[in-house]
């Protein structure tokens, strides 16, 4: 235990996310001997995270406005929405640059462990942007866990009647790795989903 | 395949051990409390990263130490894999195939194959219908590894499904809102698991009585057959064929909807199943005497030990402590049937319960020291 403050920082990033114990130590004390305006940097961005980012009234996505940026791009395909659990998502999803459509970010996934019904998430809001038949397309692309497959069935049962197309992205091999190298689970279901190759 | 070195630090009574092992028999005798099982709990955590003793490896931890760690070089005709586990007290274990890392553990699950009996089998013919269900997944993650998948997603599937229910009950409504879907869930997974079950069943059940029969020399047929629910009226062995055991959970859960939601269980899947054992006509929880119910318990993992044994490389055979619980003719028929096997580690508190026909190298066992004997 150390004094006051200093136990108190260790104390703060000790809840974060993927910071132990010891890591919280660390950084507290990487952060004690670093430059003053570094770390003045730092605690300023976090209350300015705190106060300036809002979660988009559209999609759910983190936002500086009202409405993210993939909302307020006119370029994008509004007839293609992509359904995911987390804002993280989103921008893994952004990165392959090839999606042109856009998004729905639910807030998780069902989970009665952890009293997440489907209530808690953000479905009404989505049932609300399917409602004008504008969109052709919904992508389930939650994860590909028990939850994440609980969740992709709720929905697709409920957009199914609505003439809207329902998909899902493929599980199977990653690309570029070594099949050996694969789980029994990823390596079944790439063969469950197996085609037949055009040549 | 055979363990061909054990070496332990800070695991159970021992601070550091470290010993060669060969082929054939090895047999470990010293009095009660000596730490002979530790050595046997030590090489069967490292075939399937459990105790067979203990739910939390907390335990396996010596006091006041921080961590455990046990390693084995496995030896199998073309190679050897040296296999090391760390086992922290809270914190998942660590473990190294071949001096590689592993970030799933699971992994290196099956390097060792290995089948133990121990005085904690009878529980599995005279214990709770969750013994054999445990007995039958350990042996078909060990026999077909993908099913470690399939029954860690059911498990969350029951609890997931469970969770549902209990807060349907407190909030004193009816259907919860999406109850259909876990009760897919429940279906796919659960169907997958019967039917591996059913299968090993099937695969298991003359193994199971050749051994019995040998064991006991008794003259009425041992059977085992797979249970539907937890009432005795319930299906015995189905047909495997996923689709069918789908449509019947199926049927099940509607007939079983209003009890579920009054009860807050699942009623509905293989959590809920039994693995029905018996000597002629009659069940063996509740007829079967103490003698026959150790020939059962035996018979078990006999039966494991063959069925791993066509799949390929021979498992190692370990007894713990068991020649004692056995009359002299058992005695001679069990070290007839182990001294076929690659390896055997026994443990036995006086030397002379060991069958003559079981000589092979010995260790005696006092205080934490494992000496030549």
């Amino acid at each position: 235990m150390y004094e006051g403050v200093v136990q108190d920082l260790i104390d703060e990033l000790g809840q974060l996310p993927g910071v132990g114990p010891k890591g919280a130590q660390r950084i507290a004390f990487h952060l004690l001997t670093a430059d003053p305006d570094d770390v003045r940097r730092l605690a300023a961005t976090l209350i300015q995270v705190t106060e300036k980012v809002k979660f988009c009234r559209i999609c759910g996505n983190v936002a500086e406005n009202e409405e993210c940026k993939v909302c307020r791009d006119t370029r994008r395909d509004p007839s293609v929405i992509c359904v995911v659990e987390e804002p993280k998502d989103v921008a893994a999803i952004e990165k392959i640059r090839e999606y042109r459509g856009r998004y729905h970010v639910l807030g998780g996934a069902i989970s009665p462990i952890d009293g997440v019904g489907p209530d808690d998430l953000r479905i009404r809001e989505l049932m609300t942007r399917l409602a004008d038949g504008a969109v052709t397309e919904v992508i389930l692309a939650t994860d590909p866990n028990l939850e994440g497959e609980a969740t992709a069935t709720y929905l697709a049962r409920l957009i199914k009647p609505l003439g809207v197309r329902v998909t899902r992205p493929a599980s199977g091999l990653p690309v570029g790795g070594e099949l050996e190298y694969a789980d029994e689970v990823t390596l079944g279901r790439a063969f469950e989903g197996r085609r037949t190759l055009n040549v | 395949m055979h363990l061909a070195r054990l070496a332990l630090s800070d695991f159970r009574s021992y601070a550091a051990a470290d010993i060669a092992l060969t082929p054939g028999v090895t047999t470990f005798t010293g009095p009660n409390g000596a730490g002979k099982t530790n050595l046997i709990e030590a090489a069967g955590y490292l075939a399937s990263f459990s105790s067979h003793r203990v739910s939390a490896d907390a335990a396996l931890i010596r006091s006041g130490a921080e961590r455990a760690i046990v390693r084995g070089v496995v030896r199998t005709t073309d190679r050897d894999n040296l296999v090391e586990i760390e086992l922290n007290a809270g914190r998942p274990k660590r473990v190294r195939l071949n001096r590689s890392p592993l970030s799933r553990p699971r992994d290196a699950i099956g390097v060792l194959r290995c089948v133990l009996f121990a005085p904690e089998d009878l529980a599995v013919v005279k214990g709770d219908p969750e013994q054999r269900r445990r007995y039958l997944d350990d042996l078909l993650v060990a026999s077909r590894p993908r099913y470690a998948a399939i029954r860690s997603d059911y498990e969350r599937v029951v609890k997931q499904r469970t969770a549902l229910l209990k807060s349907a009950r407190a909030a004193g409504r009816g259907d919860p809102p999406g109850l259909d879907i876990w009760d897919g869930q429940l279906v796919e997974h659960g169907a997958e698991l019967t039917a591996g079950r059913l299968r090993l069943v099937a695969a298991l059940r003359p193994l199971f009585a050749a051994a019995y029969a040998e064991v006991s020399a008794d003259q009425r047929p041992a059977f085992a057959s797979y249970r539907h629910g937890s009432e005795r009226s319930g299906q015995r062995d189905p047909d495997p064929d996923p689709g069918k055991l789908a449509d019947a959970m199926r049927e099940s859960l509607h007939r079983l909807r209003r009890a579920e939601l009054d009860r807050a269980v699942c009623l509905v899947g293989p959590h809920r199943d039994e693995l029905e054992l018996g000597i002629g006509e009659l069940p063996a929880r509740g007829y079967a005497s103490h003698g026959e119910s150790w020939s059962l318990a035996l018979a078990l993992r006999l039966a494991a030990f063959e069925l791993l044994r066509a799949d390929g490389d021979d498992p190692v055979l370990m007894l713990d402590d068991v020649f004692a619980e056995l009359d002299a003719g058992r005695r001679e028929r069990l070290a007839e049937l182990a001294s076929s096997a690659e390896q055997v580690l026994i443990t036995a508190a006086v030397a002379a319960d060991v069958p003559a026909a079981l000589a092979g190298s010995s260790y005696s066992v006092a205080g934490g020291v494992i000496s030549h004997a």
